[in-house]
């Protein structure tokens, strides 16, 4: 199979992405398209990098995982910055759409960047023999993950909504600094970790199957947001409205 | 007093009104209450100074007799000391602001936003910067360090290393001190930020001692002085935004 073909895949969460300010409501009908297109594309990529793909020659086996690995730390940050343009989306019109998104962003962006950097210590096993190694790009991503971790407990420990919505936009609008250290410490810093991944470095058999599956995985993260929107939007109306506007019984003694 | 005198006097009623001090005396003004009041009781100088040094040896106890190991790494511990002392610091600068509700009145005076914030981490500057006087000369003795470059750039590498610090502990400090787990959330909100300052502080001093054969110097300068310039600017915008809601 020719290397572009997972790519007309990219135009089904692009699409949308680009039609959700004209349409607020698009998701609520194409999120099962989505969900579907996550399914099969993370499928397709891990059957792929599973069974087609030959060992490489220096790995060996443990190649496959980077089909995994890589789409999921890359969403990560993706999401990460879209916490930052919520964040400051919130700060210049105080938006209660940008605060639910900054939340849902943060927390399926930890989600992501945790299972990723597990699934880099499991591949680091057998390449550099260590789960761990204390390299600017692994600590970076840990020093983002226990960043995030504090963004969401601020939340947690923050009663009044709108006290909360600031404190934490102010806090996502700083944070991009560590995004931005983690995309680069691998060319800021002698680092083992190798440069970000361009498909003329990555190894030549594994881009489909990783196209395949960093699609998928988009996807997904987008169907993730998309829910946990839902959730913090149920839960904003709950905390901002009085009881009987949620349709408790009136006057039922 | 005739009608007509009375309206002639109105005049000089409106200009004796206060004149807003703008923003520079405004943080002038602030800054002195600051750190008159820390003069006047000193404690948190005190606190600071002792809890630095006690980090400092701490670092040599629990590495051992080892003064190969201690030399190599003695600037990262210098630099973590200051780290450490900087939560006591900071969480202490808006503790004081909380009693008897003082924020609320520096607010009403009509106090700048962005003057608190100057003045909160200008005071936080001069405190660390004046733990690490303290603590370099100590370092070198307890360390057994050679300073090969100038001690001036150690002064300017300590200047820029705390004023980044300052910065983002301030911003971060408003926020925590007002949250339920304040304790908590200071350290890990604030440290990892500070991150990319402690890797480029570290360096830079680490060529102090060391030598800098490869004139790695000015590169680390640049990157802290672009992080103050990042973090100054942040704390600058969002800080109004942040205690208009506590």
């Amino acid at each position: 199979m020719p290397s572009w073909v997972p790519l007309v895949l990219l135009l089904v969460p692009v699409g949308i992405c680009l039609a959700l300010p004209f349409k607020r409501d698009l998701l609520d009908k194409v999120w099962l398209v989505l969900a579907a297109e996550a399914v099969f594309g993370i499928g397709v990529g891990t059957y792929l990098a599973l069974f087609s793909v030959p060992p490489e020659r220096d790995m060996g086996e443990v190649v496959r995982i980077f089909a995994a690995h890589v789409p999921q730390v890359q969403n990560a940050l993706l999401a990460v910055v879209l916490n930052f343009g919520c964040s400051l989306w919130f700060l210049i019109r105080k938006s209660w759409v940008a605060d639910s998104l900054a939340e849902s962003s943060a927390e399926v962006g930890l989600y992501l960047g945790a299972v990723g950097t597990a699934l880099g210590a499991i591949w680091a096993k057998p390449t550099w023999g260590v789960y761990w190694t204390w390299d600017p790009r692994l600590t970076s991503a840990a020093v983002m993950l226990i960043y995030y971790a504090g963004y969401l407990a601020l939340r947690r420990f923050t009663d009044n909504p709108d006290t909360r919505a600031t404190w934490s936009a102010a806090l996502g609008t700083f944070g991009i600094v560590i995004p931005v250290t983690v995309y680069k410490s691998v060319v800021w810093m002698k680092s083992m970790h190798q440069v970000q991944s361009s498909p003329e470095t990555v190894y030549p058999q594994l881009v489909t199957a990783f196209r395949f599956s960093a699609i998928g995985f988009l996807c997904l993260m987008i169907v993730f947001i998309y829910q946990r929107y839902r959730i913090a939007q149920e839960q904003l109306k709950r905390e901002v409205a009085p009881p009987e506007a949620l349709g408790a019984p009136q006057g039922a003694a | 007093m005739t009608p007509a005198e009375t309206v002639a006097q109105a005049p000089a009623v409106t200009t004796a009104r206060p004149v807003r001090p703008g923003l520079f005396a405004c943080t002038v003004i602030l800054l002195r209450k600051d750190l008159l009041l820390e003069w006047r009781t000193r404690a948190r100088l005190n606190a600071l100074v002792f809890f630095g040094i006690c980090t400092l040896l701490m670092f040599s106890f629990a590495l051992g007799a080892n003064a190969m190991a201690l030399r190599e790494h003695a600037s990262g511990y210098f630099w973590l000391a200051i780290l450490f002392a900087s939560v006591l610091s900071l969480s202490e600068s808006f503790r004081v602001e909380q009693e008897n509700h003082s924020l609320d009145g520096l607010r009403l005076a009509p106090a700048n936003g962005r003057a608190i914030f100057l003045a909160k981490a200008i005071g936080n500057t001069v405190l660390l910067w004046g733990l690490g006087a303290v603590l370099a000369p100590l370092s070198i003795a307890v360390f057994d360090l050679r300073v090969v470059m100038s001690l001036f750039t150690l002064a300017f590498i300590m200047l820029v290393g705390s004023m980044a610090i300052s910065a983002a502990g301030t911003f971060y400090a408003s926020i925590a001190s007002n949250a339920r787990a304040r304790d908590v959330l200071l350290p890990i909100l604030l440290f990892p930020v500070l991150v990319p300052v402690l890797i480029a502080a570290v360096k830079a001093t680490t060529m102090v001692f060391e030598g800098d054969p490869m004139n790695q110097m000015e590169s680390w300068l640049t990157l802290l002085g672009s992080l103050n310039v990042i973090y100054w600017g942040l704390g600058l915008v969002l800080f109004p935004r942040i205690i208009e809601d506590l």
